[in-house]
């Protein structure tokens, strides 16, 4: 059970949170101008590391914000979280 | 007082039933103990081989002796605490099962504290009593009955007195504090991430609770867990009689028990001297000590002792009788006759847990056994755990964890503890690390007793070319039973080492896993059973529905009425009238559970227009527009309707299981891709009641209700609202259908809900529906369920729904994937309908369709699925919707259900087999 540092309300347990992947996958400016291949980069590659991995957290039984936070995927060692946008 | 007691054991005495024999023990035994001390060798067969077993250790590390207790199956004998008419059954490894409800109550409980101490050993109670001085608020948890961790099987004195007594006293001092909290008969059982540790305590039969879970979050742990003696794989090393060393210490020292009469030991160091002399003491003979080392280490007290000799076979079918003893490097063997054959290969520390936080082991050739080296998380290993075996050592190492787990959480130590005085200890010569003693054949040197492997079977392993001791643990089974390997994981590894001739530093472990000792289901279950195991959402009609004797159906956490059935009528007749009258007069359905959310602020109508793939921001204030949202891959995520309540303000409506999915997806979106859009969601689902009114009656029933409203088409068309009086109360009228039939649904406060149910129902007129009528009606007519029609996988367009998808809006989520090549693969499975050749022919849902009339060869190309499947009345026929590969292209063709040898001919139809002009709606 992930001890998960939310920004707005602090330290909780991992129940408290859903998961929401690899951060900084931005929605692409303009999907129309982009090629088949990068739409589907977009739409289902997604890093997979042994180490630092920035992802998205959403406080869903707390204050439902979202937040990015880094976790290192070997220690599950989290650094703190920041606010989303 | 029974015969292999000690003279002089005083208790109170219990009795207990085992395989249908009554017996008699005392107060304080476990179950293993009172066997003992009624001369009860043999608990169970073994599982595979039918071997007799006995009992082997004296604590969790047990791998024989299994149990039976009541219901519960799977208990070691040596954990069960006696009790008055305890009634047990050995095992033959697996239990049995009982169909009936356990009764008992099970708990849980959230704890946090500054510094969790596991074990209240002598290490254990230094470190707990070092770090409560300190001020931090500590949890010592230990899962034996009685205090002291092998104190009491040593008979150790600390600080002068017997070293129970002095770690129940220890115990007792620290339960007496303010901020300390001492669980006892609590095994912590799993590490997890961040210091969570969770245990199960252990409150007896008559407690408020049976079992208690305890989840404890520590800013500190110190293990202080101790230590498993070694077994040793040689020739019979099964038979009962066959016992730990340790262990037998421990029934002499603990429980006034006499394993046997005649004793053997054979030792590879000085730990059995000491179980020789206390068990000698004790009133046990021994024959002679077995030492495979060159040069024994102290004196036998007067006991024969054979250096550099090893056990080459034991006697006894049913247990130990003999005990032929050769000398290690060959040589004509001799046999002693004895009742008991006790084994020590050393002491491996106990680093479960430390292992399951995530640390690194390494192999210490000192003592033979791996040992804690480098930690993940915020933690200490004190004592046995990590290697010190003498009891001066452990109070100071523990003590000195304790200091520094207190410190780490942030409090100071003042002062110095003072480690109580223990008995001086002869320096231990080294030990020899013997883990196997060589022979001929090796099918009955046993490496795991529960799953009957021998060397023999580890060895067939490594012949067949595996290196991994992770392979050969699932090849063999070794070390998968209930004590997951406790005394058999690290000797698996010895003997792969011996047969490939690497070291065991060089093979490590296999993985050790939570839990530590069997946990039961109903334990973790706690409370969450029966009606708490999920919550139960109910509309605000739902007592009606249950005086109306409406079935159930779970949708979501809802319960929605299935159907109203009357006197005689089976759930098929009722659907058919239910059916009827809304097609003919007029029906009635609670839709309160169908989600709401309000959306309001000035880019409501942008932010719509992004995440429908439907143009939202053109509809009229008092207008209503039915709506598609897909995620970016254009897969149809949910549907609904969406009411325009302001020019800033909608009312969007979501299905009944989804509404919180959607709530989130318009969240996400809007805080992390659109935070700059100005608008606020609120989920408004459980405001609402909601009467549904459908069929071609409505229209009268509504004026009767609502005399204020202009119910004509005119004045109300399809696809608008109006905020009215029905039925006295305030309501929000919205005339759509998911039936087909001239509908309207009538939104309420929910504390009216029953009031205008009630007037609904008082017009005599309209007959209540449930969900399975209104599935039935909306299928005739096409309109898809999302995520039964759907999963996941299917478009707008799939469904045939191209019109709900916007051309015009330059972007929307989903909109990019429509112009990907797979959406519009002419391939594609398509929402259609499928009417069977046998109109009495109900398809199951999830039938598979393939192209011909006689199975081809496997492997069968599917073509789809049969989605959802009614009988219909007013087509007079059963009916499906199927999703099914160019389905659109297939109208006419005949497709086959293949269903248990059958292929079962259908028509392909479209999806809407009912009204498709849609003149019925507009009544």
């Amino acid at each position: 059970m992930l001890l998960i540092p939310c920004p707005w309300c602090g330290p909780r347990d991992e129940a408290e949170f859903h998961y929401g992947g690899q951060a900084h996958v931005a929605y692409p400016e303009n999907p129309a101008a982009l090629s088949d291949e990068e739409w589907a980069r977009y739409l289902f590659f997604r890093d997979n590391p042994k180490g630092r991995f920035a992802e998205r957290w959403n406080h869903t039984a707390g204050c439902r914000r979202w937040f990015n936070a880094v976790r290192n995927t070997a220690t599950n060692e989290i650094e703190a979280g920041e606010v989303t946008a | 007082m029974t015969s292999r007691r000690m003279t002089g054991w005083q208790g109170e005495t219990v009795r207990f039933r085992f395989d249908g024999r009554d017996y008699e023990g005392v107060r304080g035994d476990t179950l293993a103990s009172a066997l003992l001390a009624n001369g009860v060798r043999t608990v169970a067969a073994s599982p595979a081989l039918g071997r007799p077993r006995g009992i082997y250790a004296a604590w969790t590390e047990e791998p024989n002796a299994l149990v039976q207790v009541a219901a519960e199956p799977m208990l070691q004998a040596t954990t069960v605490e006696l009790r008055d008419g305890l009634d047990a059954h050995g095992l033959s490894g697996r239990g049995r099962l009982t169909d009936e409800t356990d009764t008992a109550r099970y708990d849980a409980v959230h704890a946090h504290c500054d510094v969790l101490v596991v074990g209240a050993g002598p290490a254990g109670l230094a470190a707990a009593t070092v770090a409560a001085e300190t001020g931090a608020r500590v949890i010592i948890a230990d899962d034996r009955p009685i205090a002291g961790g092998s104190l009491p099987d040593t008979a150790e004195t600390v600080g002068g007195v017997a070293g129970a007594e002095w770690a129940a006293a220890t115990l007792d001092a620290l339960d007496g504090r303010p901020d300390i909290r001492v669980l006892r008969r609590t095994s912590v059982f799993g590490y997890y991430d961040d210091n969570y540790l969770v245990a199960v305590e252990r409150r007896g039969e008559h407690a408020h609770s049976r079992e208690r879970v305890w989840r404890i979050r520590a800013r500190r742990v110190v293990l202080a867990t101790g230590a498993h003696e070694r077994p040793i794989a040689f020739a019979g090393n099964d038979r009962p009689g066959v016992m730990l060393a340790g262990s037998a210490r421990a029934y002499a020292n603990r429980h006034g028990v006499l394993p046997g009469d005649r004793a053997v030991v054979f030792t590879t160091n000085d730990s059995a001297y000491a179980a020789a002399r206390d068990l000698a003491a004790a009133g046990v003979e021994i024959a002679a000590i077995v030492d495979t080392r060159a040069t024994p280490s102290r004196g036998g007290d007067g006991v024969e002792i054979l250096t550099g000799h090893v056990v080459t076979a034991v006697g006894g079918d049913d247990g130990v009788s003999s005990v032929t003893v050769s000398p290690s490097d060959g040589g004509a063997g001799r046999e002693i006759e004895a009742d008991l054959l006790l084994v020590s290969g050393g002491w491996s520390p106990l680093v479960h847990l430390f292992s399951q936080s995530g640390g690194d082991l390494r192999h210490d050739d000192g003592i033979g056994s791996f040992v804690p080296a480098s930690a993940r998380q915020a933690v200490e290993v004190a004592g046995a755990a990590r290697g010190v075996f003498t009891l001066a050592g452990c109070l100071e190492d523990g003590a000195a964890a304790g200091a520094r787990a207190a410190e780490a959480a942030g409090f100071r130590v003042e002062g110095t503890f003072e480690v109580p005085r223990t008995p001086d200890e002869d320096p231990a010569a080294p030990a020899e690390h013997l883990w196997l003693v060589p022979g001929a054949d090796y099918s009955t040197h046993f490496v795991d007793l529960q799953r009957d492997v021998t060397v023999a079977d580890v060895m067939r392993a490594t012949g067949a070319g595996l290196r991994s001791v992770e392979h050969v643990k699932r090849y063999t089974t070794a070390g998968t039973a209930h004590d997951q390997g406790k005394l058999s994981g690290v000797l698996t590894s010895a003997v792969v080492g011996h047969a490939l001739g690497l070291p065991l530093g060089d093979l490590g472990t296999t993985t050790f896993r939570a839990p530590y000792v069997p946990v039961g289901f109903a334990t973790l279950a706690g409370r969450h059973r029966g009606a708490l195991h999920d919550p139960v959402r109910t509309t605000s009609l739902h007592e009606w529905h249950v005086a109306y004797g409406a079935p159930f159906e779970n949708v979501g956490q809802w319960k929605r009425p299935w159907y109203y059935p009357r006197a005689g009528e089976d759930m098929e007749t009722a659907v058919l009238r239910e059916c009827g009258a809304v097609r003919e007069s007029v029906g009635a359905m609670d839709a309160s559970t169908l989600g709401k959310i309000d959306v309001q602020g000035p880019d409501a109508a942008e932010f719509l227009d992004r995440i429908y793939t439907n143009m939202m921001s053109t509809l009229k204030v008092g207008a209503i527009r039915y709506g598609v949202m897909c995620r970016p891959d254009g897969m149809v995520f949910d549907d609904g309707t969406v009411i325009r309540l302001a020019d800033d303000r909608f009312l969007v409506t979501t299905t009944t299981g989804n509404a919180a999915a959607v709530l989130d997806w318009m969240e996400e979106w809007l805080q992390t891709e659109w935070p700059g859009l100005r608008v606020y969601c609120t989920s408004v689902t459980e405001h609402w009641a909601t009467v549904a009114l459908a069929g071609p009656g409505s229209r009268d029933v509504l004026a009767g209700l609502a005399p204020g409203l202009a119910v004509d088409a005119a004045s109300f068309p399809f696809m608008t609202w109006r905020d009215t009086e029905v039925a006295g109360l305030a309501a929000r009228v919205c005339r759509i259908s998911f039936s087909g039939e001239l509908a309207y649904e009538i939104n309420v406060n929910a504390w009216d809900g029953l009031a205008l149910w009630e007037a609904v129902m008082g017009t005599g007129v309209v007959t209540p529906y449930g969900t399975e009528t209104m599935h039935v009606l909306r299928a005739e007519k096409g309109y898809p369920i999302v995520g039964q029609d759907t999963d996941g996988t299917v478009t707008p367009a799939d469904l045939g729904m191209d019109w709900v998808v916007s051309k015009k809006k330059p972007d929307f989520i989903g909109k990019r994937s429509f112009a990907r090549a797979d959406t519009s693969r002419p391939d594609r499975k398509h929402l259609v309908g499928l009417l069977p050749a046998d109109p009495g022919r109900l398809l199951p849902e999830g039938a598979h369709l393939v192209e011909t009339s006689t199975l081809p060869e496997p492997p069968v190309p599917t073509l789809g699925h049969v989605t959802s499947s009614y009988r219909s009345a007013v087509l007079g026929s059963t009916f499906a919707l199927a999703l099914v590969s160019g389905g659109r292209d297939r109208m006419g063709e005949v497709l086959y259900v293949p269903l248990g040898g059958e292929q079962v001919p259908v028509t392909v139809t479209s999806h809407i087999l009912y009204d498709p002009e849609g003149a019925r709606r507009d009544g």
